[in-house]
This record gives structure tokens, C-alpha cells and sequence, in this order.
């Protein structure tokens, strides 16, 4: 098995298996560990994080950062909000596509910069994460979005039970976010334009040799990345309803975290958006049980976080290299014996 | 020369913005040039501007540091415990020091050893420190320091300036020397040009980077005292998104992203900049989020302007010759 997975499909099944230790560590430290409330509070958490590290990753896949994603997941939840409180009769759909378009727009904006200016993404997203929140500030204007000027499907959506499965409820925006990440992995892994993102972030130059059109699939990313994060913005106004300047703050490097932890490469060209998906599902079980877990302070949350994240790379890393070390000895002693057996013969 | 030109060029530039931005400042403002608002334009941001002193080395080495903020707070916060347990203030403050050299360490072992990306091991760092403040005092704020621990922090020690100041001054010119003037500071560019080159031309370079990691947690942890000091209390999230103010004024000030350029007088040209501007616009009451929206177009400005320029210089020739 070692010699035929994929290093991104080992990585993933890696990560079911850890994710099964830490789920089986704290049932047996933590009373009554798998109930209900579990699995609908990660899966609530979830909702969000799996869109945004989704959108991080993609951006990730071309060599680029996009640290605006918190700012946008914020502009968008209060502009989707105010939206909403100005025309109650909006139709769901409408407003689900304007915040999707409000994203995208800010995500034109960080495209156009970094793939057609040329200024390095980390640079532009930095300045970008600062301006786009002070644009917010500036449509906010002192006031705040709450939830009792949103319609009741809006709120109700996020706890609407879609179906229960041995007590299990799953829940419309946890599904809806599975079905986004879903869909979005099986372009990347089977769709021809979408495997240009990894082309790019491979190695450029090859890429641009092969005729892909390199700053074209740079500003596809971030305005995918955008959009994404505008649905982000979306989860999170119909998960929280009150919304103020500061939504959606930290999110940028929490992104980065679940997608680090789920195996991509921050220097682009590897990884799966399941792999970012697992990771936020990850990130987020380590937090929830931590404050459960009678043993340890819930201060020691973000520590152990900090730590759970370099370990994950750091093994990563070290298991990857031994891995490609050994796939390489093995082929060369294949291709010896294979050698020996012709001039046997 | 030649090669200090472009150099010469850019901080001329930094030059005339700053010298704009204070003319504007004055006009709008009698209050602006008095020399205590100089000096308080200073103190608002001095942790950054220390941090930003010793992010220059990094960055042009070609790494990156997000965990400087969270090394402060851990550091501010170890004081506040360490005080809490009746450990001796002086000798907190060596302890202090001592985990900001050990937290840099750690980083550095990390990205130099055992070769992971300064980015995600500063990431984890970043939340990993941070989470450490917190265990140290929790939910609580620490404070009651001692009379002269304050007095360092808010009052003048030479005449009106603060201790605070004349660190940073000191350390401005200690650092300029080691960058500008030494080995060590040329192996500092060397790598960050091409780190493989300088490996096969006999650098340590490992050795190099643990050094700027444990100088950038030194300096971050010696910020968070400073902090401590002004402020006069400790709490969990003290310094809490520091890291993007400090990584910003140092790309304002040229240093590039990719390692091997820029130099400290940029920063310290990109540090005026960003204090002089965040404090005019204070002076007409424009608010901190868009303050920093402001900085960022300046950023993002800094970057498109002198690209604007080249690509015209380029252009022209090849036209004469066709």
C-alpha cells in the first residue's frame, strides 16, 4: 500500500487515523464524550471554517497567500446583513449569490494586484486584509447588524435538521458547506482547467512553457477565493445574526492553520481541499475538547493548538521525505534485480 | 555606487512622503511639532517600531517572523506571573528575556534544522506563545509593578524622553552597524539572496538563521517588558496583532519579501512614515481601523509606484531601437 497511494491520498488517510485517536483519546478522558452536542457544535464551527480554508487553499495551490479572508468574510456578512434588513423579501437564492458577488468583487481586486501588477500576494493581502476592513468601518458607520432585523429562514437555516442519522443531526449549513468542499475537490482532482492550480503552483515557469496562461489561473484563484469567502460571510451572518465591525477577525491565519494541518504546501503545487477540510474539522475538535477536558485549564487550548500544528507539519514533513527515500531505493533495487534477471538470460 | 543607487532612490522617495506628510501635519495642527507630541507620537508605538528594527534582519534573510506579537505578550505576561510569585523584578526581567531567546530558538530550530518554512512554524508559534500568555495569567490582568518599573515605561529619563526612546535609538545604531557595516550583516543578505549559493560558499547558514530568530525573540520579548512597563498592567491579549503593523512598516520600507534587500534606514524611514501619518490622521479624528486602511494603500502604492516607473524606463529603449 505504501508504494502505490498518492502521498495526498496517504495524507488524508493519515489524518482520518489521527483524527480517530484524538476522538478515542477524549472518550476516555471526558464523560459522556459522544453525545449530540459534540458533533453539532463542531459541525456548526465547521460551516464556516471549511469555506474559508477551502478558499485559502486554492489561493495556497498557485504560491500565494490571501491574509484578506478574514476582512472579506467580515464585509460581506455585514453587507449581506444590511442587505437583507433593507429588503426582508429577498428571494434566499439572490442573497446567497450577493454575497458570493461581494466576495468575488474584493477577490477581482486582490487578483488584479497580485497577478496582473505583480505585486507578491503576501503584500497585497496584507494591505487588502487592512483596507477591506476599513471599507467596513466606512459602511458601518457606527451601527452594528442584529439578528432581529433578519428574516426568520435566514437565522433558522444554520439549525434546520436535514436528516438525523443515529441521533446525529445533520444540519442545512453544515451539508451545505460539505457539498461546496465536495464539489470543489472533485474539480481539482478531475476537472482539466482546475488542475492548472496545481500546474502553477508547481513550478511557473513549466507551466507557462506548457501554455497555461499563468496569471489568468493566479486571478481565478483569488476571486474563487473570494467568492468562497463571501459565502463564508454568509454562513456566518445566518450562524451569529449579530454582526459588528470586527466579524470575521483572525480568520485569515485560522485558514492557514486548518489547510497547513491538512497537508498543503505552503509553497504551492500539493494538497486537497479534503485534506483542508479535515484539517479545520481537526483544529476545531482539539478546541471544543479541550474545553471539556477536566485535566487541563481551558487556557491551555491555544497552546496545545500551536503545538498540535507544528507537530503536524513537522512529522509531515520528515515522514514525507523517508517516504520518497524509500520509494527510491526500492525502485533502484527493483531495477538491479530486473538487470541481474537480463543478463541471466 | 552604482548598486546603492536604486537604494539611494527609493529612500529618497520615503524621504519626500515623510516630508510631505509632516508639512501637512503642521499646517493642520499647531499642536503637531511641540515636542511632546513627538515624543508621544513615539511612545504610542514603540514596542512595534523596536520589533521592526530586528524584522528587517529577518525578512532580508529571507524568513518571516509572525510570532513577535505573541512572543510580547508572552513575555509581558511571564513578567506579570513571575511578579504575582514574588520573583524579584530584575530578575524577572533576565527570566523574560531568557524565554524570548529560548521561544526565537525554538522557532529556529524549527525552520533551520529541521527545514520547515518560517511562515507555518511562525504561524503555529504565533497561536502556540500566545496560548502559553494565557495559561500564565489566564483571564485575569496583572498589575501594581513596582514605582520604578513604571516610571521607566511612562516617564522621561533624559529630560522628557522616555527609556523606551533611547533603547530604541541605541538599538537603531547597534543593528544598523551589525547590518551595514559587518560579516555578519553581509551573510545576512548573501543568504537571503540564495541560500544554497551561500551554503556552498562555506556559510553556516542554519547557524545564521537560529541567530536571527533567537535576536528577533530577544527583541520581541525586551518589546513585551517595554509594554508592560508603559501600560502599567499585563493581560492575556496584550500586543495581540502586532505582528502585521510591524511586518508592514518593514515592507514599506523596501525590504523585499523575497529576502536579500532593503536596509534599516528604509525601515526606520517607513517607521517615521507610519507614526507621522497614523498621528495626523489622529489629529483630525479619523479612527484607528481606517488608519490602517490607509497604511495599507500606502503599502500597496509602495510597491505599484517605482514598478510603474521601471517598466517606462524599460520600454523606452527598445523603441529607439526599432
Amino acid at each position: 500500500m505504501l508504494d502505490r497511494l498518492s502521498p495526498q491520498n496517504l495524507r488524508i488517510l493519515a489524518l482520518f487515523v489521527v483524527l480517530g485517536l484524538v476522538l478515542a483519546f477524549f472518550a476516555t478522558q471526558v464523560d459522556n464524550y459522544f453525545n449530540a452536542r459534540l458533533f453539532n457544535r463542531i459541525s456548526a464551527s465547521v460551516a464556516i471554517m471549511a469555506l474559508i480554508a477551502t478558499a485559502q487553499t486554492l489561493v495556497i495551490l498557485t504560491r500565494n497567500i490571501d491574509l484578506s479572508i478574514g476582512s472579506v468574510v467580515g464585509f460581506t456578512a455585514f453587507a449581506t446583513g444590511a442587505m437583507v434588513a433593507a429588503n426582508p423579501g429577498i428571494s434566499p437564492l439572490l442573497l446567497v449569490a450577493y454575497a458570493m458577488a461581494v466576495g468575488a468583487g474584493f477577490g477581482v481586486v486582490n487578483g488584479l494586484l497580485v497577478a496582473y501588477a505583480r505585486v507578491p500576494a503576501i503584500i497585497v493581502t496584507l494591505a487588502t486584509m487592512a483596507i477591506f476592513r476599513s471599507l467596513l468601518v466606512e459602511f458601518a458607520d457606527g451601527k452594528s447588524i442584529t439578528s432581529q432585523k433578519l428574516p426568520a429562514w435566514l437565522t433558522d437555516y444554520p439549525n434546520t435538521v436535514l436528516f438525523s442519522l443515529a441521533g446525529v443531526e445533520f444540519r442545512a449549513a453544515f451539508m451545505t458547506s460539505v457539498v461546496v468542499v465536495a464539489l470543489v475537490h472533485l474539480a481539482l482532482t478531475r476537472l482539466r482547467p482546475a488542475r492548472k492550480l496545481y500546474a502553477v503552483g508547481s513550478n511557473p515557469e513549466a507551466a507557462e512553457m506548457a501554455g497555461i496562461n499563468q496569471r489568468a489561473v493566479v486571478f481565478t484563484a483569488f476571486v474563487l477565493a473570494g467568492a468562497l469567502a463571501g459565502l463564508g460571510g454568509f454562513m456566518f451572518l445566518a450562524r451569529f445574526g449579530n454582526i459588528t465591525v470586527v466579524a470575521g477577525l483572525g480568520f485569515e491565519l485560522k485558514s492557514v492553520a486548518a489547510a497547513v494541518v491538512g497537508g498543503v504546501n505552503i509553497f504551492g503545487g500539493s494538497g486537497t481541499v479534503a485534506g483542508a477540510l479535515i484539517g479545520a474539522i481537526l483544529v476545531d475538535l482539539i478546541d471544543t475538547s479541550l474545553v471539556r477536558w477536566p485535566l487541563v485549564s481551558e487556557f491551555w487550548r491555544e497552546a496545545v493548538l500551536g503545538a498540535l500544528i507544528l507537530t503536524a507539519v513537522a512529522v509531515d514533513a520528515i515522514l514525507m521525505r523517508r517516504l520518497i527515500a524509500w520509494r527510491l531505493r526500492r525502485e533502484k533495487a527493483r531495477n538491479a534485480a530486473r538487470a541481474a534477471a537480463e543478463a541471466q538470460a | 555606487m552604482t548598486i546603492l543607487k536604486p537604494l539611494l532612490g527609493w529612500e529618497g522617495f520615503l524621504l519626500a512622503v515623510l516630508i510631505a506628510i509632516i508639512a501637512a501635519n503642521a499646517a493642520l495642527s499647531p499642536q503637531f511639532l511641540t515636542l511632546s507630541n513627538q515624543i508621544n507620537l513615539f511612545q504610542l508605538s514603540i514596542e512595534k517600531i523596536i520589533v521592526a528594527l530586528v524584522m528587517t534582519f529577518v525578512i532580508i534573510n529571507a524568513e518571516i517572523d509572525l510570532s513577535v506579537a505573541s512572543m510580547m505578550g508572552l513575555s509581558a505576561c511571564a513578567f506579570g506571573w513571575f511578579f504575582q510569585q514574588g520573583v524579584d523584578p530584575v530578575a524577572a526581567i533576565g527570566l523574560c528575556l531568557l524565554i524570548g531567546v529560548a521561544g526565537g530558538a525554538f522557532n529556529g530550530w524549527f525552520i533551520a534544522r529541521v527545514g520547515l518554512p518560517s511562515l507555518v512554524v511562525t504561524l503555529a508559534t504565533l497561536i502556540g506563545f500566545r496560548g502559553l500568555a494565557r495559561v500564565l495569567v489566564e483571564d485575569r490582568g496583572v498589575s501594581g509593578f513596582p514605582q520604578w518599573f513604571g516610571d521607566l515605561g511612562q516617564k522621561g529619563l533624559i529630560g522628557p524622553v522616555p527609556f523606551a526612546l533611547i533603547a530604541f535609538a541605541v538599538l537603531f545604531v547597534a543593528l544598523f552597524v551589525l547590518l551595514q557595516r559587518t560579516g555578519f550583516g553581509r551573510k545576512t543578505y548573501v543568504i537571503g539572496t540564495n541560500r544554497d549559493v551561500a551554503d556552498y560558499a562555506g556559510i553556516d547558514t542554519g547557524r545564521h538563521k537560529m541567530i536571527i530568530f533567537m535576536m528577533s525573540g530577544l527583541v520581541s520579548a525586551f518589546a513585551g517588558l517595554l509594554f508592560a512597563a508603559r501600560v502599567g498592567a499585563v493581560r492575556g491579549d496584550v500586543a495581540q496583532g502586532f505582528e502585521l503593523d510591524v511586518i508592514t512598516m518593514v515592507l514599506l520600507g523596501g525590504v523585499s519579501i523575497f529576502g536579500g534587500a532593503g536596509s534599516l534606514m528604509g525601515t526606520l524611514l517607513a517607521i517615521l512614515i507610519v507614526l507621522n501619518l497614523r498621528n495626523g490622521m489622529a489629529l483630525v479624528n479619523i479612527t484607528g481601523h481606517i488608519q490602517t486602511g490607509v497604511v495599507g494603500l500606502l503599502l500597496i502604492g509602495s510597491v505599484l509606484v517605482p514598478r510603474i516607473n521601471l517598466s517606462a524606463l524599460r520600454r523606452r529603449p527598445q523603441k529607439e531601437a526599432t
